[in-house]
């Protein structure tokens, strides 16, 4: 009890330095100190899946994202800073904040007794699947619906972020060149980290069926292994009107939209699986999903295209 | 109090915390910031609710849990558009303010 407490007022103090910290970047310092204190809270809560997330994406991919932003927007922010709203709304800001939070607390102080749960559905759907991990059940069988829907999503961000591209550069190469220092630390380090990255993302992926771990976590160690050797310049992001890239992007969801039709044939509705075949469809598509996850979230970072293409 | 209670109160002060950013930063990126700070907190309040399902021989109810790893996958295609059409902005405008004027 007294580690959970000291945990959340640290993660209420890293939130506070996180919106009190003059400079972005010192901001942006503080969130991924503040992702990864929250892994810890749900590593508390008894959610190990939720917690590789929270580190790997939460914290970690978007720690990446912002920091980057935040070099780049360095004199944006300096000069937007001096427009500061005035005590007025200031305090009726404080006000609506300290209503909404109370209101919440009310809310979590009032809930229901005895809790509604969906975890004895959830246990019966898993026995059908083959699988151990019953998140992973619920993300591949008992809401598999979500997931696929989730694939699409992350898709049409990254269609938005290319849509942003000025015409000149249409179809070219995404961010910009970094240049390899082959003296530097960035490169020993990619070239020492990335293989062993790449071996934990699949195991992380792979064992998902059994144990905390799963499509999304893996792939998002296989593109931050990918974004670090993008970031070294040892090699440089591709034109994304490649097509092999396209066709990586929607591998995943093709398969996962194609086996969900064929459950109609199958087992009689959309994305069932028959019983006998269960854990084997799954894995078909998990397969092809965390390749297209993992490329879709190292493109999503490396923005949109700056470079006109060769 | 048990930890679901605890994470959970935990949770609601986050929410407000982030909104305050949100409403009192003018500066985009601390905005967006602000944005992830109110999404870690309603997080918290969904895994508050899925500690105190914990049935079926499960520690936690699987379902929100598996909710909750969609929507940190999708705060961050969303954190990457905004990031993405906040350097557009920047780009075309030469300034990275979201005032009117000026």
């Amino acid at each position: 009890m007294a580690f959970d407490t000291g945990l959340a007022v640290l993660v209420l103090g890293v939130a506070v330095w996180t919106l009190a910290a003059h400079d972005t970047f010192a901001a942006v310092i503080g969130f991924v100190t503040y992702g990864l204190l929250l892994a810890l809270v749900w590593v508390r809560l008894a959610a190990p899946d939720v917690a590789l997330t929270e580190a790997a994406i939460g914290s970690g991919v978007t720690g990446g994202l912002l920091l980057g932003a935040s070099t780049r927007l360095r004199r944006a922010e300096i000069q937007a800073a001096g427009e500061k709203p005035g005590a007025t709304l200031r305090f009726a800001a404080v006000v609506l904040c300290t209503l909404v939070s109370a209101g919440l607390a009310a809310i979590v102080l009032l809930l229901p007794e005895p809790a509604p749960t969906l975890a004895p559905q959830a246990a019966a759907s898993m026995a059908a699947t083959g699988l151990g991990n019953p998140v992973t059940a619920v993300l591949m069988a008992y809401r598999a619906i979500d997931t696929l829907l989730e694939t699409v999503v992350l898709l049409l961000a990254l269609v938005g972020i290319w849509s942003l591209a000025p015409d000149g550069v249409w179809g070219g190469f995404p961010g910009r060149r970094h240049q390899a220092d082959s003296e530097g630390v960035l490169t020993f380090v990619a070239q020492l980290l990335v293989p062993i990255g790449i071996l934990v993302g699949i195991y992380i992926f792979w064992v998902g069926s059994v144990a905390p771990g799963g499509e999304f976590q893996g792939a998002t160690i296989l593109a931050a292994m990918w974004i670090l050797v993008m970031m070294a310049g040892l090699v440089d992001a591709p034109p994304v009107s490649r097509r092999w890239l396209r066709l990586l992007l929607i591998a995943g969801p093709a398969v996962f939209f194609a086996i969900g039709l064929a459950g109609f044939a199958i087992a009689g509705a959309f994305l069932a699986y028959p019983v006998d075949y269960a854990k084997l469809l799954i894995v078909t598509i998990e397969i092809p999903v965390t390749l297209s996850i993992a490329v879709t979230l190292a493109l999503l970072v490396a923005g949109p295209p700056e470079r006109a293409p060769k | 109090m048990s930890d679901a209670t605890l994470f959970g109160l935990c949770g609601a002060v986050l929410v407000g915390l982030g909104l305050f950013g949100l409403i009192v930063h003018p500066q985009p990126l601390r905005k967006i910031l602000a944005f992830n700070l109110v999404g870690g907190g309603v997080f918290l309040l969904f895994g508050a609710v899925a500690r105190r399902g914990a049935a079926a021989g499960f520690r936690g109810d699987p379902v929100p849990h598996a909710l909750i790893i969609t929507g940190i996958v999708v705060a961050f295609a969303a954190t990457a558009l905004a990031i993405a059409l906040l350097l557009r902005l920047f780009r075309e405008a030469g300034r990275g303010t979201l005032g009117s004027d000026g």
